[in-house]
């Protein structure tokens, strides 16, 4: 119980996949204008993340290690993340229209959103097992809603503040984004698993 | 050595082959049915998507279209050659539209006005605008630094002698440089409109004639030369209704000071006097 708690507050708080390990940044920044959307995204990648954890756990114990394939664990993982997210974008075309509608082109790019690669390859790198993986990669999907959902109250409060015209849209959010990461700086070092 | 990379090449084959057919029995049991008209009306749309209709795009426009929410004559950009198209595509009659196309109501030149001072500053409208209402001695026609002539994707838009005049043949009246005009001298007017009064300075006759030799004093004259009762002085500039107007150019005749002129077709003021 406590190593199950350790991994989850640890993984959003200190560990955080956006804002201390940079993985991710690219929904991070496109997805996180409204707070509905934010939601969705998030919702799609905290799926995507724990299923992919758990089949890239498979893959790599039943079929790369017996094989001696350890060398193609990139090439295998990103085929396993893109048949998973395929299969949510048809499931979210067929019953959640407007949210598919919103989400747009940041559906398909969670095949390529780096933290999903990223919670994989952790998982192998630390020799996990299925249960700790299973849990790295649904507490990684929470660290990036955290993130996202986060971000998008700042970007809110943005739109409809008066903003030097520079500045207006991406350059101020990067600098709000900046600022959220230094302030997630404060976690470090409070718990460790 | 050949033994591995036929296992890799088998082991990576495998993992593709069950996710591939996975997937392919998924797509027929969540397969969403979509309307082929909003592929067909996508494809008669001009695909510019400059917004000009009101939705964010080309693409959503086409939906709005297939689902019968919205009527087809909302883009500019093609014109009645795409009204045309899709009123067979959506099998619905429609009349004519008027085709409009953006008008600068000023043709204040640098021969016509005066510099109040030297601008050398950013050289935009804008920017000119917020120092002292710009740099002319009319305040309010047209700067000619060319804002509009910047945000104009279609090459409509020209800068002859300080003021800015459009190419109707190039404009598709997506009012973008309506939006981009510091002094808003710039409106839609519909294409058989040709007799236009070129100025919007709103003052009295003797603070205008200071500003502009060619502009609008509210004479009145042409109020009086009309047949049609199509032209009117209000609040000190003489205004024509394109819907009476008839561009019989009894008005042109009368004005004092050559404010109210014909736009020919290829793209001339027809000076009368």
């Amino acid at each position: 119980m406590k190593t199950i708690l350790f991994v989850i507050f640890g993984t959003i708080l200190v560990e955080n996949f956006v804002l201390t390990k940079f993985l991710g940044i690219c929904p991070f920044l496109g997805v996180s204008k409204k707070m509905d959307s934010a939601l969705g995204m998030s919702g799609a990648v905290v799926f995507v993340m724990t299923i992919a954890s758990a089949v890239t756990w498979a893959i790599n114990e039943y079929l790369l290690i017996p094989l001696n394939l350890s060398y193609l664990q990139t090439i295998a993982f990103i085929l396993v993340i893109a048949s998973l997210v395929q299969f949510v974008e048809l499931i979210l075309k067929k019953f959640i229209k407007p949210l598919y509608n919103s989400l747009g082109i940041y559906l398909p790019l969670i095949t390529t959103n780096c933290a999903v690669l990223g919670v994989a390859i952790l998982n192998v790198q630390n020799s996990a097992s299925f249960g700790l993986s299973l849990l790295y990669g649904f507490s990684a999907g929470l660290s990036f809603m955290f993130a996202l959902i986060l971000f998008s109250g700042v970007r809110e409060r943005l739109e409809t503040s008066n903003v030097a015209l520079s500045f207006k849209g991406l350059p101020i959010a990067l600098i709000s984004a900046a600022f959220i990461a230094l302030s997630f700086m404060g976690f470090q070092g409070m718990f460790a698993f | 050595m050949e033994q591995s990379i036929l296992t890799a090449i088998i082991g990576i084959g495998i993992i593709g082959l069950v996710f591939g057919i996975v997937l392919s029995i998924a797509s027929k049991i969540f397969a969403v049915k979509t309307d082929p008209k909003i592929t067909q009306v996508r494809e008669a749309l001009p695909g510019a998507n400059c917004g000009a209709c009101g939705f964010a795009g080309c693409d959503q426009y086409a939906e709005s279209i297939a689902k019968n929410e919205s009527v087809i004559t909302l883009c500019p950009v093609g014109g009645q050659q795409v009204i045309e198209d899709l009123s067979k595509i959506m099998c619905v009659e429609v009349s004519e539209t008027t085709k409009m196309v953006a008008r600068v109501i000023c043709r204040g030149t640098a021969d016509k006005t005066k510099k109040e001072y030297k601008y050398a500053g950013i050289q935009t409208c804008a920017a000119v605008n917020s120092l002292y209402s710009g740099d002319s001695s009319c305040t309010f026609g047209c700067l000619g630094l060319g804002d509009c002539v910047d945000v104009c994707e279609y090459n409509a838009i020209n800068i002859e002698n300080g003021v800015a005049y459009i190419v109707e043949q190039n404009c598709v009246a997506c009012k973008k440089c309506v939006d981009a005009c510091p002094k808003n001298i710039i409106e839609m007017v519909p294409n058989t409109a040709r007799v236009t009064v070129y100025c919007s300075n709103i003052e009295r006759g003797k603070a205008v004639m200071d500003a502009c030799k060619v502009g609008c004093i509210a004479c009145k004259k042409c109020e009086k030369a009309c047949q049609y009762d199509a032209i009117k002085v209000i609040n000190n500039l003489a205004v024509i209704d394109y819907d009476k107007c008839t561009n019989c150019g009894d008005c042109i005749a009368v004005c004092p000071t050559q404010c109210i002129n014909r736009y020919l077709l290829n793209n001339q003021l027809e000076i009368t006097k």
